[in-house]
C-alpha cells in the first residue's frame, strides 16, 4: 500500500521522475486552467449569463470577500495567490470522488510545496507592504525577547499547515483504502462523503491561515484605529 | 522518505503557474465582467434616478400648469358670464328701446293715419253736408245757397248793435279801391249775392265801399268781411263742429 502517490513512478531520469503526484498535479491545472478559459470565453457584462458564469462570479466573490473580512485591505492584490490555493486545495480534495484517484494534496511533498509558497508569500507581501524595515521590526514585537519565539513559530506553523493538510487527506485516503478490505460497500462511501466534507474544510483552513499569515504581516504596528462613523450626506 | 524533495520543487513550480493561468484565465476576466456589470447597473440606476428626477420635475411642472390652467379657466367662465350677462342686458334693453321706438313710431302713424282719417272725413262731410244743403234748399225753396248764405250774412249785419255797427262802418269808411275790404267765402259768389251784401255794406256805412270777393276753401261754407280789423263772419263751422267732435270721439276709441 502506497502512502502517497509520490511512490507511484511513470518516469525517471536521475533526479528527475515524473510521479502521480506530478501526474494527478498537472490533470488538475488542466482541468481548472481549461474549464476557466471555456466559461470566460463568452463572458456577460449584462444581467443575463450562463450558470457556469454565474457559479465562477460566485467563487472568485465569495473568495474576495472572505479576504477583506480577515482583514487584508486591497482583496484584489491577494486574489491570485489566495484563491488559487483555496481552489487546487479544493479541487484536489473533490476528486476523491473519482475512482483511482490519488490526490496531490495526499502527498507531503505537495503540502510542504504550499506551506512553502505560503512561507515565501508572508514576507514577500509584509515587505512589499510595509518595506523591508517595518516587516523585520514585527519579529521583534512586541518585545525583542521574542525574536527567537516569533522565528520558531513562522517555520513551526508552515510545517503544521503541510502536516496538517496532509494528514488529513493521506489519513481519509487510507481509512477508506482500510474499509474497502474490511467492511460492506456502504461505510466508504459514507466515508467518501465525509472525506469531501473534510478536504473542503482543509482546504477553507489551509488558505484562511494563509491569509491570516499574510494580514498579520502586511498589518501595520500598533492598535489598530478605530473606524469613526461618517455622517452620510445624502 | 515522504518528502521528495524534487516533488516539492515541481509543484511549489506547478502552484505558480497556476497561479498565474487562473488570473489570466479565471480572476481577471471575471473581475472585469463583475466591474463592467457594476458600472453598467450604476450608470442604469444614475439614468434611473435621473429620469426620475426628470419625470418629477414634469409632473410638478404639469400639475402647475393644470392648475394654472383651471384657474384661468374658470376666470374665464366667469369673464364670459359676465360678459353674456352685460351683453344680454345690452340686448334686452335695445330690444326694450328697438320696441318703443317701434311704438312709438306706430303711435305715431296710427295718430296721424287718424289725423288724415279726420281730415278726409271732415272733408267729405263738409262737402257731402253741402251737397245736402244745397239740394235740399234747391229743393225746398228753389234758392240757391250761396244767395241763402248771403242773406243770413246780410241779416248778421243789420242785426248788429249800435256800438259794434258804428265802429265796423268807420272800419269800412276807411277803405279805399287800392285797399278795399275783403269779403271771403267758401265759394265763389255768384253775382246776386255779391250785388246784395255790396248794397248791405253800403247802406251800414251809409258810403260807397269797395269790396273784394275772394274766394277761401277753408271757411268751411260761409261768408267772411274784414275791414280795418273788424270783423262780420257767417260759416256753418259751427254746425260742423259738433259733428267733428263726434267723429274725433269715435276715431279716438278706435285708435284706442
Amino acid at each position: 500500500m502506497r502512502l502517497s502517490s509520490d511512490e507511484l513512478v511513470f518516469w525517471r531520469h536521475g533526479f528527475i521522475k515524473v510521479n502521480g503526484t506530478l501526474v494527478y498535479t498537472w490533470a488538475l491545472m488542466l482541468v481548472l486552467a481549461v474549464g476557466s478559459k471555456l466559461v470566460t470565453r463568452k463572458l456577460s457584462a449584462h444581467q443575463e449569463r450562463s450558470r457556469w458564469q454565474n457559479l465562477l462570479e460566485m467563487i472568485v466573490i465569495a473568495i474576495g470577500k472572505q479576504i477583506e473580512e480577515i482583514g487584508l485591505r486591497d482583496a484584489g492584490k491577494y486574489l491570485g495567490f489566495l484563491g488559487t490555493l483555496f481552489l487546487f486545495i479544493a479541487a484536489a480534495n473533490l476528486g476523491t470522488v473519482i475512482p483511482g484517484y490519488e490526490p496531490p494534496t495526499g502527498s507531503l511533498s505537495t503540502t510542504a510545496a504550499l506551506a512553502l509558497c505560503v512561507f515565501i508569500a508572508v514576507p514577500f507581501y509584509g515587505i512589499a507592504d510595509r518595506g523591508l524595515g517595518g516587516y523585520l521590526k514585527s519579529y521583534l514585537e512586541p518585545t525583542p525577547i521574542m525574536l527567537p519565539l516569533n522565528i520558531i513559530s513562522e517555520l513551526s506553523r508552515t510545517l503544521a499547515m503541510a502536516v496538517r493538510l496532509f494528514g488529513n487527506m493521506m489519513s481519509g485516503t487510507m481509512i477508506i483504502a482500510i474499509l474497502l478490505t474490511i467492511t460492506p460497500f456502504l461505510f466508504p462511501i459514507v466515508m467518501t462523503a465525509l472525506g469531501l466534507l473534510t478536504g473542503m474544510v482543509q482546504a477553507y483552513i489551509f488558505s484562511i491561515l494563509s491569509a491570516v499569515y499574510i494580514a498579520a504581516a502586511t498589518r501595520p504596528a500598533g492598535p489598530e484605529p478605530i473606524p469613526t462613523p461618517i455622517p452620510r450626506t445624502d | 522518505m515522504l518528502i521528495d524533495w524534487f516533488t516539492v520543487g515541481a509543484q511549489a513550480g506547478n502552484f505558480l503557474i497556476l497561479v498565474w493561468l487562473l488570473k489570466r484565465f479565471l480572476y481577471k476576466p471575471i473581475l472585469a465582467a463583475v466591474d463592467t456589470r457594476e458600472k453598467r447597473i450604476a450608470a442604469a440606476i444614475a439614468d434611473a434616478e435621473a429620469g426620475k428626477s426628470l419625470a418629477q420635475k414634469e409632473r410638478d411642472e404639469f400639475r402647475n400648469k393644470n392648475e394654472a390652467f383651471a384657474a384661468e379657466r374658470a376666470a374665464l367662465f366667469a369673464r364670459a358670464g359676465e360678459e353674456a350677462k352685460a351683453e344680454g342686458a345690452r340686448l334686452l334693453a335695445e330690444a326694450r328701446g328697438a320696441a318703443d321706438a317701434l311704438s312709438a313710431k306706430r303711435g305715431e302713424t296710427l295718430k296721424r293715419d287718424a289725423a288724415n282719417l279726420h281730415q278726409a272725413i271732415v272733408r267729405r262731410t263738409r262737402q257731402e253736408v253741402f251737397a245736402v244743403a244745397r239740394k235740399a234748399l234747391a229743393d225746398l225753396a228753389a234758392v240757391g245757397l250761396e244767395e241763402r248764405m248771403a242773406e243770413v250774412f246780410i241779416r248778421r249785419l243789420g242785426e248788429m248793435d249800435g256800438a259794434s255797427k258804428s265802429v265796423f262802418a268807420e272800419g269800412l269808411r276807411s277803405a279805399s279801391v287800392a285797399t278795399p275790404v275783403l269779403v271771403r267765402s267758401a265759394f265763389d259768389l255768384p253775382a246776386a249775392p255779391r250785388a246784395a251784401i255790396q248794397q248791405a255794406v253800403n247802406g251800414a256805412s251809409a258810403a260807397e265801399i269797395p269790396l273784394r270777393f275772394e274766394a277761401a276753401p277753408d271757411l268751411v261754407g260761409g261768408i267772411e268781411l274784414t275791414a280795418n280789423g273788424q270783423k262780420v263772419a257767417w260759416s256753418i263751422s259751427e254746425y260742423l263742429a259738433s259733428l267733428e267732435k263726434s267723429i274725433v270721439e269715435v276715431s279716438d276709441g278706435a285708435v284706442a
